[in-house]
């Protein structure tokens, strides 16, 4: 199974009924898989903040929700993340494609890698790093865990997972 | 009339309905003249309203209403072309528009200026947006309610505010309050 069929199948088997996603080209495979499943409404946002507040209205309304997004969206959701997610306690996996990492070709995508871990770490939000392909085997857990602690639990996916971009 | 006003006159016509009240003032007129568990208070997270409110009607039946500010939805103005292409005949996103950032000390919007958000939501792909004043909000909700739906209501009102009292209740409890409820109204 190749790792968007398997993130993908992740989602379903922990009833995640709701994705939104904001695009990164190391994402696009698994937004495609997100696309075409049919246990999964699929949403597009216009930026990370957005997609928070349907996923937190889509959980209050029943339906176990997630966010797919880029680190650089660290920067946009600190508000939202801690006013809304943390405050009200809600559930939130975070897909996030770790840009700027090793085998990155833009430089300015470096100026965000280096402060994701920190920013993550200050928000006390629970963060795996997903560097080389077997790591996906822990997502299952990792969901669980998500709603379990109903905490946003950040999933960092470098380059190196996704065999280059 | 000002949003208070407005929001008074609606309590009939919503208070069996989920509301998503907009931080600051709307949250907290709504919380001091009809707090009930059917009232989801947002505490901060400006602009979210209407995301927020679009999330819970995708989930499930029962009709759901944003209460929305001119200045919030100027704050996320990419959940209008995200409303208009994921429609939810089960939400109304009704939007308060004084013209002014009214939590914050009546500063002027670019609503109560050359924008109209009318004209943006259709833009934006919105079929059924209604522009109204602020005597015709209880006809127009009403209808919008009754017609099932999706709409978005712009009520053009006055700026101004009343003295409310803060909302201290735990955020946790405004969740599962609400979500306790919409669950046995879906049973």
């Amino acid at each position: 199974m190749s790792i968007d069929k398997k993130i993908v199948a992740d989602f379903v088997k922990n009833k995640i009924e709701l994705v939104t996603t904001v695009p990164c080209k190391q994402l696009a495979g698994v937004i495609e898989e997100i696309d075409a499943c049919d246990d999964i409404y699929h949403i597009p946002s216009n930026k990370e903040d957005e997609g928070m507040g349907i996923c937190a209205g889509s959980f209050m309304g029943g339906k176990r929700s997630a966010i797919i997004m880029q680190n650089t969206a660290i920067g946009v959701t600190i508000n939202t993340l801690a006013t809304l997610t943390q405050y009200y306690r809600m559930p939130l996996p975070m897909l996030i494609s770790y840009r700027g990492e090793l085998g990155e070709p833009v430089a300015c995508q470096v100026e965000m890698a280096v402060h994701t871990k920190a920013l993550l770490k200050q928000m006390n939000i629970p963060t795996y790093h997903f560097h080389r392909e077997r790591d996906v085997e822990e997502l299952d857990k990792i969901l669980k865990y998500t709603f379990m602690s109903n905490k946003p639990v950040a999933i960092l996916t470098d380059a190196s997972f996704w065999g280059g971009y | 009339m000002i949003r208070s006003e407005i929001l008074k006159n609606l309590i009939p016509v919503i208070s069996d309905h989920f509301v998503i009240c907009n931080i600051g003032l709307p949250s907290q007129e709504m919380h001091m003249m009809d707090d009930q568990a059917t009232n989801f208070y947002m505490l901060g997270t400006m602009g979210l309203s209407s995301s927020i409110g679009l999330g819970v009607a995708l989930a499930q039946k029962q009709t759901v209403i944003s209460i929305d500010g001119d200045g919030s939805v100027l704050t996320n103005l990419g959940t209008l072309p995200t409303i208009a292409n994921n429609v939810a005949d089960n939400f109304i996103l009704l939007i308060i528009d004084n013209g002014s950032y009214g939590s914050t000390g009546d500063q002027p919007t670019y609503a109560g200026q050359k924008t109209s958000l009318a004209a943006v939501a259709e833009a934006c792909g919105c079929e059924n947006v209604v522009e109204c004043q602020a005597e015709e909000a209880v006809d127009v909700v009403q209808g919008a309610i009754d017609s099932k739906q999706m709409t978005v209501i712009v009520c053009k009102c006055e700026s101004g505010n009343i003295p409310v009292p803060v909302i201290t209740m735990d955020p946790v409890v405004i969740k599962h309050r609400f979500m306790t409820e919409l669950e046995k109204r879906n049973a």
